[in-house]
């Protein structure tokens, strides 16, 4: 529908002959401006050299990944180093600012955390990406110097974490192919909003 | 780096600690940037002298015109808790009526401390799926057309506190301050999407904050092409540093998080990003080992305000009053009880009632000075209903997370003493 109208407004905008505001018909929708097909020409083109700066983001399919590698034996000297004054040597975490990072709880195994809100959510029970864990290190960490970390120490230190977790085995190298490979343990346990207002409480 | 045993898990984490952590990895200038964080547990405005009145005020000539006007003396509403780097700080709504946050009292929640941001660098890229990406300065943006309208935020996690440990001497502050309500001003999304051309296969659109953690969420482009807006003023002033001055993601009826502040990018692609705030965070636990992901719509919930904790009342009539909001369009209903759910009576709805905004309710209440138990229930024009405690743990379980919205009131002792009750 409102597609509809919009179509309907910017037609009578064309036909007041100037698009500037000039048409007696009032449609809040537009409230003027360009007739169809014509933009309102506010900001620049962005190059690709600026938006290759910004776009740093990673997703499950592994787009925008980095090239490098690191070790889970070498991401313990990174954690040591970045991340245990806050997370704890061992990844404990120190409650309630910085979360815990390593656990497999084994009430938590069967991923029953809707029966007991004290089971621990870790990297390695509830996080159901492991590209999550890379994108979020590097935008994010450490908090006192975020995007300070390579990207071979940022692989090496997620391979630590999901090694400690017990996602990958202790000798793993992750790489932008071996790191979209990894299945973590929730990956199929997430299920899209089924709540839709109406009389039934979900 | 500190000794291993310098942040023992029994104790607080101090800024000194924080500062020590920094000191291995980060330079002077990372650590001089640190806000305070020990004071977390403190209250945020320490207490004034009290006011020299004087006995006449219509004999003394008042104070002057001034560049900044402030508060009554006698009034000093605070947020807390404050200090926090990652953390929240609450709207007093236990000191507020009608339906209208005052800016300065807007609840927060960051992730990586509040931004400074100089607006006349600020730009928005718009990539990805489009036919012509594009960078937008503020100015830019204040030439699309504009719209101002009042909606309601609030944070899926409002109420966690209050769910888990209700503990008797909890406020409104404490049991849902993190909601407001707020008259934005801004471009609908849209006109900037047609700006820059979508292409036919987007449907996911990431939208990503410069604040230190860049927080992103993935944003259906079904929402952003209704009623999302891109805000740069909140009650018809530039949004507070802490509300992303200068540029916020507004989503309607969403979930706070996902309206991101301090908006530099907007990415257009196919699927969502799976980003840590929609994966770890954000997520719901259910019965049958699973979790609820994109929970983004806030469902209908109420609250009286007053009165509340820590008031005691006295016999005769008074008003019950409360707010109720709804991310799913109208409140259509809100029903008051004094007796703990067996009877519920209609409360007025106060004009306007608006979409996906906070309404204020009230009901006149005459105490005769026995025990009571004061409830409010709201309804949306879905025909929702806001459930009882029992009914939403059934439906999710006990570990529920997020999206707490239960009945919950005061109980009244027969001295007039009200105490916080979590709901049944």
């Amino acid at each position: 529908m409102r597609r509809i109208v919009m179509a309907m407004s910017a037609w009578l905008a064309a036909c007041s002959g100037t698009g500037d505001g000039a048409a007696t018909t009032h449609v809040s929708r537009t409230n003027g401006g360009p007739p169809p097909g014509q933009h309102f020409e506010l900001g620049r083109a962005a190059t690709p050299a600026e938006v290759a700066a910004l776009d740093l983001d990673v997703n499950p399919a592994g787009a925008g990944l980095p090239a490098g590698r690191g070790s889970a034996s070498d991401g313990a000297k990174v954690y040591a180093r970045a991340c245990a004054s806050c997370h704890g040597p061992n990844g404990e975490g120190i409650a309630p600012l910085y979360p815990q990072l390593v656990g497999r709880d084994p009430a938590g195994e069967t991923f029953d955390f809707a029966k007991d809100p004290r089971i621990a959510r870790t990297i390695g029970n509830y996080w159901p990406y492991a590209t999550t864990v890379f994108d979020y290190i590097r935008r994010a960490m450490p908090q006192t110097a975020p995007g300070s970390l390579s990207a071979d120490d940022t692989y090496a230190v997620t391979a630590y974490l999901l090694a400690a977790n017990k996602v990958i085995g202790a000798e793993a190298v992750l790489d932008s192919a071996a790191l979209v490979n990894v299945k973590m343990p929730a990956r199929d346990r997430f299920v899209r909003d089924d709540r839709r207002g109406g009389h039934e409480v979900r | 780096m500190p000794p291993r045993d310098a942040n023992p898990p029994d104790r607080a984490l101090t800024r000194r600690d924080l500062l020590a952590g920094a000191a291995g990895v980060a330079g002077a200038a990372a650590i001089a940037s640190l806000p305070a964080l020990g004071a977390a547990q403190q209250a945020s405005v320490p207490a004034a002298p009290p006011p020299v009145v004087p006995a006449d005020p219509t004999k003394v000539v008042g104070t002057p015109t001034a560049a900044v006007g402030t508060r009554s003396p006698f009034v000093r509403p605070t947020r807390v808790p404050t200090g926090d780097i990652q953390g929240f700080s609450l709207t007093p709504h236990g000191d507020l009526t009608g339906t209208i946050t005052p800016a300065d009292l807007h609840f927060e929640r960051h992730h990586a401390g509040v931004p400074l941001i100089d607006p006349a660098r600020h730009t928005l890229t718009v990539h990805g799926k489009v036919a012509r990406p594009m960078v937008f300065s503020m100015d830019d943006l204040r030439r699309f057309p504009q719209v101002t309208r009042t909606y309601f935020l609030e944070c899926s996690g409002n109420g966690r506190a209050a769910f888990r440990d209700p503990k008797p001497d909890l406020t409104p502050q404490r049991v849902a301050g993190l909601l407001s309500n707020t008259e934005w001003t801004g471009v609908p999304l849209h006109a900037l999407l047609e700006e820059v051309g979508m292409t036919g296969d987007a449907t996911w659109m990431l939208a990503e904050g410069g604040d230190a953690c860049m927080l992103t969420r993935s944003i259906p482009v079904a929402k952003a092409m209704d009623d999302a807006l891109l805000v740069w003023a909140q009650n018809g002033e530039p949004l507070r540093p802490e509300n992303g001055f200068p540029l916020r993601l507004l989503l309607p009826g969403w979930e706070g998080n996902s309206n991101v502040k301090w908006l530099r990018r907007l990415e257009l692609g196919t699927a969502p990003w799976m980003t840590r705030w929609e994966t770890s965070k954000y997520t719901d636990p259910l019965l049958g080992q699973k979790a609820r992901q994109f929970s983004f719509d806030m469902d209908a919930k109420s609250m009286i305000t007053s009165p509340c904790v820590p008031q005691a009342i006295t016999k005769g009539w008074r008003p019950v009053s409360g707010l109720a909001w709804t991310g799913r369009g109208r409140i259509t209903r809100v029903e008051v009880s004094v007796d703990g759910g067996s009877s519920w009576h209609d409360a007025a709805l106060h004009e306007p009632v608006l979409s996906k905004a906070v309404t204020r309710f009230s009901w006149m209440w005459h105490w005769q000075g026995k025990s009571a138990l004061l409830l409010s229930r709201a309804t949306d024009e879905t025909g929702y209903v806001q459930p009882t405690r029992t009914e939403l743990t059934t439906a999710r379980g006990p570990g529920t997370d997020y999206h707490f919205n239960q009945i919950v009131g005061w109980q009244v002792d027969p001295s007039g003493q009200l105490t916080y009750h979590g709901g049944r």
